[in-house]
């Protein structure tokens, strides 16, 4: 049991050995990283051209997106203002085809309306002009 | 009662209140002459230390390059505020730390923006050692440690890592990693403790 535990703190020892020299050369490997990155020479007018380079191609882009959009947008409006006339067109022509349609049925229904009339009138005489309608009648028998 | 002024009595007094403005002037001329020099020393004394601790946690240079200047910058629009009851560096630290947790925090809300970054990779990274004496075999050991140490840190969360780069690469003491992050000194331990525990897995896991 005992030799147990010796095993046991002698792997730990041993891990925290290699645990600490890794720390060790991760603290040197950073501070060694950060001195070369802070000692050399700064280019920040390059930087600051691409930068700027960078903005202005994303107003370019962010122009031409808004511009796109909004013409696009009246573009469509524009399209359906378009098919909405022709709609509007297309209605008004079919209902005025409607309504002649219904004028001819109804000068049609008027002209049979007034043969039946005629035909109304032919047959059915008032009481007082019968003995001339039987008169006539006899006549045209003869 | 009449009062009664003697013309030399208020040129006088004209004259000393004059003398008086310029002295005040002068004397705020001089304290701000003081309060610049101070905060120039400051910058020159701890400008490395937080560019570097900026550069370990994003490790990207030009990243840790404009944190660092925010962080000046900000420090010296509020010089006036600090009254000196934390260490300047420790209070400059704060600064950087907020200023970290800030642009990440920004980051994530720009999510339409491309998610590409400068961090260099764990290779590259881990290229940086001493040039010591030791020798190549060693050099490589010690290269391979450094790597894990990295993807350790790499997994570590923001807190976490804060906490252990403080600790392990600016060996800072409890308190003021508690003072720098705002934590109390135990949860700086426990923070601490799954830091570690997790390097220790990575050199473990990796051997």
């Amino acid at each position: 049991m005992d030799l147990r535990d010796e095993k046991k703190g002698q792997i730990a020892d041993l891990q925290d050995t290699e645990l600490d020299e890794a720390l060790k050369n991760f603290k040197s490997s950073v501070h060694t990283w950060s001195d070369a990155v802070y000692s050399r020479p700064r280019t920040v007018a390059g930087e600051v051209r691409v930068r700027s380079w960078k903005l202005a191609a994303g107003w370019a882009l962010g122009c031409v997106l808004v511009a796109g959009s909004v013409s696009g947008g009246l573009l469509e409006r524009h399209h359906r203002a378009e098919l909405a006339r022709i709609a509007a067109q297309q209605r008004a022509a079919e209902q005025a085809r409607q309504l002649q349609d219904q004028q001819a049925r109804a000068r049609i229904t008027d002209e049979a309306l007034l043969a039946d009339v005629d035909s109304a009138v032919s047959r059915q005489v008032p009481d007082a002009l019968e003995p001339l309608a039987q008169m006539m009648s006899e006549e045209g028998i003869k | 009662m009449g009062l009664v002024v003697n013309s030399d009595t208020v040129r006088a007094s004209t004259w000393v209140m004059a003398a008086g403005t310029a002295i005040d002037a002068m004397a705020i001329t001089t304290a701000d002459d003081a309060a610049a020099q101070e905060f120039a020393r400051v910058v020159e004394r701890h400008r490395p230390q937080i560019f570097r601790f900026l550069l370990s946690s994003t490790r990207d240079v030009d990243l840790a390059e404009t944190l660092t200047q925010e962080c000046f910058l900000k420090a010296h629009r509020n010089w006036g505020s600090f009254r000196g009851e934390s260490s300047a560096m420790t209070w400059l630290m704060r600064i950087a730390i907020n200023l970290q947790k800030d642009h990440w925090r920004n980051r994530r809300m720009q999510f339409w923006r491309t998610t590409r970054t400068n961090s260099v990779d764990l290779d590259e990274a881990s290229e940086w050692l001493p040039s010591g004496e030791s020798s190549i075999e060693q050099q490589l050991l010690a290269r391979e440690r450094v790597k894990q140490v990295w993807a350790a840190v790499k997994g570590l969360s923001e807190r976490q890592r804060s906490v252990f780069l403080l600790r392990y690469v600016e060996e800072q003491e409890l308190s003021e990693i508690a003072a720098a992050t705002g934590l109390s000194e135990g949860t700086v331990k426990a923070h601490l403790s799954r830091a570690v525990a997790r390097v220790r897995l990575e050199l473990g896991g990796r051997r």
